[in-house]
């Protein structure tokens, strides 16, 4: 069945190629056909893949082609085809599917031939995602990575006509770019020390302590260079800010992108590199701190935002540090849990607020809805599963990955335990202040949007949910073994995880945790609800809440000791170094040769006899240097 | 006679022709001047074609080594009558044109 694996990149890439060529000519629904279904077969491909691998089928490398060889290097283009990847090929080309499909209803507003770019660069998002998780070594991995943050950009400025719109796209390329400048750097790193990039020979010859490969300092320069690159990519503390402006791009994008999948490369790039994170203690702290951080601190935004598509962005930043918060605590099976199970309900909730938005019009002020129940009910139904899932709520899938990071994050120190519990219970709050904002209450749009009210089409529907009921039941692949399950999850993954150091603790103590977890968070949406369904905040925050709902103003922070002194030194090579330096030096060159023949313009005056003079005189002069046997011309000679 | 003499002779006469072509502003004196020069030179090259050919001489009565300047200088004046013709008749013309022989006013060709 490995034979097939190069089949799962190329069904999107041969739809990204007929869409982005034959945009003008083809028809939408043609256009969402081929666009869709090429990911649909993607997705049976990987069902295939994913079932060959579960059912014993050994870890699998495919080589395709030799991409680069030197005397002393050679990297392969190859697949590899293992536990970890195929669960990541489901996840993305499955909720990519569904996205696709809600996507041809959603924009079918769009003129045809921005339709086929739209599914254009769906298409080469997920090719590129695909490379990503695909690829059998960094090299590989890097072409995918690139190849995200770029349709990132693409898809964000979309409605290119909107400048905000690129701007925000800019900073999503920019913040990305930082963050990709640190992968590269560590693969450097890598082939400099291992003289490999692939996968298995990097992670044996690491291991090795006998050849003394690498050294502690390597390990953890190396591995906080990759967390640079998942910093940038999965949007933590200090390079998020791109991911709530991203919220430009189309709302399914930001369910595709900006929930599901890329932001989940960052992740899936540690838990790949497992064996390298767990050989440096100080990366290892240093990720749970910054994701633990990141949690927190884009919690507290999340609260007081009042943009739907905000509030879910903060909570997908937040959602992302608790995922590093699970990697830093060495709990991989969990973190990637977590990825697989926000990927449902995260796409939900976005593709949940893109109904909505397209019911409202294009409103995304959320102080502008309520009421929404009656008008959208199954958008409200699956939105409200979506919620308690994101809460924390047993059996809800979001439950059992939260809660197996935070049981091991508790073993690892009880602090970030405490703090974690405090990032869900925000969670929980703000997730259900935006479910009750929006949907309980009365409707406080205008009288023309309450009229033109209307659930979404079956395209859109059937998506929300197939996603609700994974939102549901997904968390069923890791029931820990606490509650009787057998954490199907763990024990798939575990073939290529280092085994991780999480300490057992007392099965008294996790009942007493998760207890403690799900009452907080049973509180903090209880007090939402009731606080939010009657009577939602208009007027303005102050206070703190003002801090909070400007975002801490890290943007501001960031324009003023980056961006501002940036424009300022080119403001300054603009008008001082260039104007007066470059500028100068070509017109001086000009003005010097226009002042010099306007001297020397002077000689031709057209006077026959001045002629005769300077002809005289050169003669005279050149007799005088060249007589005398040269002694005129060598004394010249000494002197010049 | 000395070869000297004639050197002398000769740059007079040169140095008198480039002073009249320099200071001089009626076109037939400067005219004059160039030809003066012109023969200037003609002269030295008789004068050191004769020398040569005596030098050779003394050994070889039937040498004519440097005999042929003599030759030389007639073919010369031919071209130079031939050149004066032409001279002249531009110097007509200009007249015609500016009821003038001054070279001064010929500085404003494009006109």
């Amino acid at each position: 069945m490995n034979k097939l694996v190069y089949l799962i990149p190329l069904f999107p890439l041969i739809g990204f190629v007929i869409n982005g060529l034959c945009r003008k000519s083809l028809s939408k629904t043609f256009i969402s056909v081929i666009g869709s279904g090429s990911i649909l077969a993607s997705f049976v491909v990987s069902l295939v893949l994913f079932f060959d691998v579960k059912s014993g089928g050994a870890m699998a490398v495919k080589p395709l082609f030799t991409f680069i060889q030197t005397a002393t290097l050679k990297i392969d283009f190859a697949f590899q085809v293992d536990q970890l990847s195929s669960l990541f090929l489901l996840i993305i080309t499955g909720i990519g599917f569904l996205i696709h499909v809600y996507s041809a209803s959603y924009m079918h507003e769009e003129e045809p031939q921005h339709f086929g770019r739209y599914f254009a660069y769906l298409n080469l998002f997920v090719f590129s995602m695909l490379l990503l998780v695909l690829g059998s070594n960094y090299v590989i991995m890097f072409i995918g990575w690139e190849g995200v943050g770029l349709c990132s950009y693409l898809l964000i400025g979309y409605w290119f006509k909107n400048n905000n719109y690129n701007a925000a796209a800019k900073k999503a390329f920019v913040m990305n770019r930082i963050g990709d400048l640190g992968f590269l750097l560590a693969v450097f790193w890598i082939i400099n020390k291992l003289g490999t990039v692939d996968y298995h020979q990097v992670f044996s010859l690491a291991q090795d302590s006998s050849k003394h490969l690498l050294t502690t300092f390597d390990v953890t320069a190396i591995t906080l260079l990759l967390f640079v690159g998942a910093m940038g990519k999965s949007a933590q503390i200090p390079l998020y800010t791109w991911l709530p402006d991203a919220m430009a791009g189309p709302t399914p994008v930001s369910a595709l992108i900006h929930a599901a999948t890329m932001v989940t490369a960052g992740i899936y790039m540690i838990a790949r590199s497992n064996v390298l994170f767990s050989m440096s203690e100080f990366t290892m702290h240093l990720i749970s701190i910054i994701g633990l951080a990141t949690a927190l601190f884009s919690a507290t935004i999340a609260i007081k935002q009042n943009d739907i598509k905000k509030v879910l962005a903060y909570s997908t930043v937040s959602q992302l540090g608790y995922m590093f918060l699970g990697l830093g605590v060495g709990a991989y099976t969990g973190a990637v849990f977590h990825v697989m199970t926000h990927a449902f309900f995260k796409a939900l909730l976005f593709l949940g607020a893109g109904s909505v938005i397209h019911a409202m019009h294009h409103e995304q002020d959320i102080r502008k809805m309520g009421g929404l129940k009656k008008k959208l009910p199954i958008t409200h139904i699956t939105f409200l599963l979506g919620c308690i899932a994101i809460s924390g709520i047993p059996p809800f899938s979001g439950f059992f990955s939260k809660d197996e990071i935070l049981a091991a994050a508790f073993a690892h120190n009880k602090i970030y335990w405490v703090l974690g519990v405090a990032g869900a219970a925000m969670t929980a709050f703000y997730m259900f202040r935006l479910y009750a904002t929006t949907f309980l209450g009365t409707f406080r749009g205008t009288h023309d949007q309450e009229h033109h009210l209307h659930e979404s089409p079956k395209a859109m529907t059937y998506p929300l949910i197939i996603l609700a009921i994974l939102s549901v039941v997904g968390g069923m692949v890791g029931i820990p073994e606490l509650m009787g399950g057998h954490h199907k999850l763990h024990h798939f993954l575990s073939p290529i995880l280092v085994s991780e150091k999480v300490h057992e603790i007392e099965h008294n103590t996790e009942w007493m945790l998760m207890g403690v977890s799900v009452a907080i968070a049973a509180i903090a949406i209880l007090f939402a609800v009731n606080k939010f369904s009657k009577k939602p905040e208009m007027q303005d925050a102050e206070g703190l809440a003002k801090v909070l709902s400007n975002k801490w103003y890290v943007d501001e922070l960031y324009d003023m000791i980056i961006v501002k002194p940036i424009e300022a030194l080119a403001s300054f090579f603009k008008n001082v170094i260039e104007k007066s330096g470059i500028d100068g030096a070509v017109n001086g060159v000009g003005k010097f040769v226009q002042y010099s023949s306007r001297q020397v313009r002077l000689l031709q005056s057209g006077q026959v006899g001045s002629y005769i003079l300077f002809m005289v005189l050169a003669f005279a002069l050149i007799i005088l240097i060249w007589v005398n046997d040269g002694h005129i011309y060598r004394f010249l000679t000494k002197i010049f | 006679m000395p070869i000297s003499n004639y050197i002398i002779f000769c740059l007079t006469l040169f140095t008198i022709g480039i002073i009249g072509v320099l200071v001089r502003r009626n076109a037939i004196i400067v005219f004059m001047c160039i030809e003066l020069m012109l023969n200037a030179v003609n002269l030295l090259l008789v004068a050191f074609s004769k020398m040569h050919n005596g030098v050779a001489y003394l050994s070889d009565k039937s040498s004519i080594v440097g005999a042929e300047a003599q030759v030389f200088v007639f073919f010369i004046m031919v071209v130079a009558a031939a050149e004066v013709s032409v001279g002249l008749a531009i110097i007509v013309m200009m007249y015609r044109n500016t009821h003038s022989v001054d070279i001064n006013f010929l500085n404003r060709l494009k006109n």
